[in-house]
């Protein structure tokens, strides 16, 4: 099966140092893959080198086409990006705000079509905004304003989907939900990556999981092979308390090694 | 949906307001012609002096005031949006101070004197050599921080280049007409005036009204918009050189005219929901409107004394702005 998205060889190097070391992944069709790795292991970097957004070597293929030969706008409805920072720059309302995710979709015309409004309305109902969709997004509280910027990366409607940090701030309730969401997702056949700091959320929903220090891809696969208590020692430095259960898996750290 | 249908509204609104202030602004001054007799004398062209004074005297005033208006307004919501600074403002970039760099060096070196058009074009030339420095101080595709820093750098040069031409002007005559220039005016000005200025005002227009949705998308910050597909290298080329084009030819025909780029966004975003694509019009006609109303404010406040207008937007504009602020931190709270 061909990968929606595929890396080769990428590297970035940023004021001298090599931030991403000659990384290759694929993110085939219907999966929700976890990117973890400690803080500094280069997982922003990874991601917005795969959007194009640092300067980068390697190949990147979108389905069978290499990256460049997209436009923007085209490679805009293939792949949505969320960054980690919340950025919010005007009390837009949080309809309207969402509805930028319709960008890519809407040609030339300046008032969103009828696709248009169902996708911001489907992309409110899963992140739980329909209620809030009048207020100015400058209102609300750190976990609404994450989720409103979520469902603007959902309204773009897009084979694959590659969001950084995106459960950081959200209560437990939206954070089953954003994964939920996600999930869903891979199984209509869809690519999900997500970089993650919460290890049992990552074991609990995504079906593969990459593990990253040092710039580098230390472990990858299912999350029960990856997270095991050598890799989280060796990487992360903790001990941890690992459990499965019919919900997948639970990692508590448990204490610094 | 009440926002969606009132932002047409709104901008029927705004054109009305600044259609009637254009018809108050040709109908506004010394000479004392009754209302319908003036417009008629504009018409048809036959009624004399009458005639005169409203084809070459009232008339390239009122639509300088709104094309100048325009520009300022347009060209202050497209930085702010741009920048994403409530502050940003079209001096920002150093075109203002250069272009009137360079009139004050045509009203320095005499050449002013000589033909009349050396002060607009010298203008014009000085908006243009800033525009090139900002971007070869900042490089193309510059982030905006970058692109600040080379706009206040080029406007504190040009700020001091015109300081020197004042410390070192000739005659008291001469450094009197540099203040009274750079303060800012449209008494006196003619078609040609209006001809040399509207070009470049038409394609800073042109170049300003193509970013509004990529000014939306910068909602979301850097990243986020150029992963919707917006390039922003040429965003950043747009708003550059369409204000430099504007704003240039704006202050080589009036002087430099301020907080009308300033205010007039920050009074209107409240009305266009904050999204900054909206503002793009509802600013430009804001802007037509407001100094429109200064320009007829200037003729009635001192009719004999040629009050500047450029004194009269800085004298409500700052205490209006200071309200606006206060008003905000009030309401945010």
């Amino acid at each position: 099966m061909t990968s929606a998205l595929s890396a080769r060889s990428l590297c970035v190097r940023l004021g001298g140092r090599e931030v991403v070391k000659n990384v290759s992944l694929d993110l085939r069709p219907g999966e929700f893959v976890g990117l973890l790795g400690p803080n500094g292991a280069g997982k922003s970097t990874l991601l917005k080198a795969i959007m194009g957004l640092v300067a980068r070597s390697g190949r990147l293929t979108l389905g069978d086409r290499p990256i460049e030969a997209l436009t923007p706008t085209e490679s805009a409805r293939e792949v949505a990006y969320l960054p980690q920072e919340r950025e919010i720059n005007w009390p837009v309302q949080v309809r309207a705000l969402i509805g930028l995710g319709r960008s890519p979709h809407r040609g030339a015309s300046s008032v969103p079509g009828e696709a248009d409004r169902a996708a911001v309305d489907a992309a409110m109902a899963a992140m739980d905004l329909v209620e809030l969709q009048e207020r100015s997004s400058l209102e609300l509280s750190g976990g609404e304003r994450a989720r409103v910027l979520i469902a603007r990366a959902l309204a773009q409607e897009t084979p694959v989907l590659l969001t950084d940090e995106p459960a950081a701030g959200l209560d437990p309730a939206h954070q089953i939900t954003l994964m939920a969401t996600f999930r869903k997702l891979a199984r209509e056949g869809r690519s999900v990556l997500a970089s993650l700091h919460e290890l049992t959320l990552a074991g609990q929903w995504c079906d593969r999981v990459i593990l990253i220090a040092d710039g580098g891809i230390v472990a990858e696969g299912p999350p029960d092979a990856v997270l095991t208590p050598g890799n989280l020692a060796t990487v992360y430095g903790v001990r941890a308390r690992i459990t499965v259960s019919d919900d997948g898996l639970s990692v508590v750290p448990t204490g610094l090694i | 949906m009440r926002i969606e249908l009132s932002y047409p509204l709104l901008l029927a609104a705004l054109g009305l307001v600044t259609a009637v202030l254009f018809v108050v602004s040709l109908v506004t001054g010394p000479a004392g012609i009754a209302f319908f007799e003036s417009l008629e004398a504009l018409v048809t062209g036959r009624s004399g002096a009458a005639s005169i004074v409203m084809q070459e005297i009232r008339l390239p005033r009122a639509i300088l005031g709104a094309i100048i208006g325009a520009s300022l307004g347009l060209s202050g919501a497209a930085l702010q949006g741009y920048l994403r600074n409530p502050l940003a403002e079209p001096g920002l970039l150093g075109i203002s101070a250069s272009a009137s760099l360079g009139s004050v060096i045509a009203i320095y070196t005499g050449l002013s004197a000589a033909f009349t058009l050396a002060l607009p074009l010298m203008a014009l030339t000085g908006a243009a050599g800033a525009v090139l420095l900002v971007r070869l101080l900042a490089g193309a595709g510059a982030q905006t921080i970058t692109l600040i820093l080379a706009g206040v750098a080029v406007t504190s040069f040009a700020g001091a280049m015109t300081l020197l031409a004042l410390n070192l002007s000739p005659n008291p005559f001469a450094a009197l007409e540099i203040v009274f220039w750079m303060l800012g005016s449209l008494k006196d000005r003619s078609m040609t005036h209006v001809w040399l200025a509207l070009p470049f005002i038409l394609i800073g227009w042109a170049m300003l009204f193509q970013v509004g949705r990529a000014l939306d998308a910068l909602t979301l910050g850097e990243a986020a918009a150029a992963t919707l597909g917006f390039r922003l290298e040429r965003v950043q080329a747009l708003v550059v050189f369409g204000t430099a084009a504007c704003v240039g030819a704006a202050t080589s025909v009036a002087g430099a005219i301020g907080f009308i780029g300033l205010v007039v966004p920050h009074l209107l975003r409240p009305l266009v929901g904050a999204e900054p694509g909206r503002l793009l019009a509802a600013s430009a006609l804001g802007g037509a409107a407001v100094l429109l109303a200064a320009d007829i404010a200037v003729r009635i406040i001192a009719p004999e004394r040629d009050l500047k207008l450029g004194v009269l937007t800085a004298l409500i504009g700052a205490p209006f702005f200071l309200w606006l602020i206060f008003k905000q931190q009030r309401g945010g709270q």
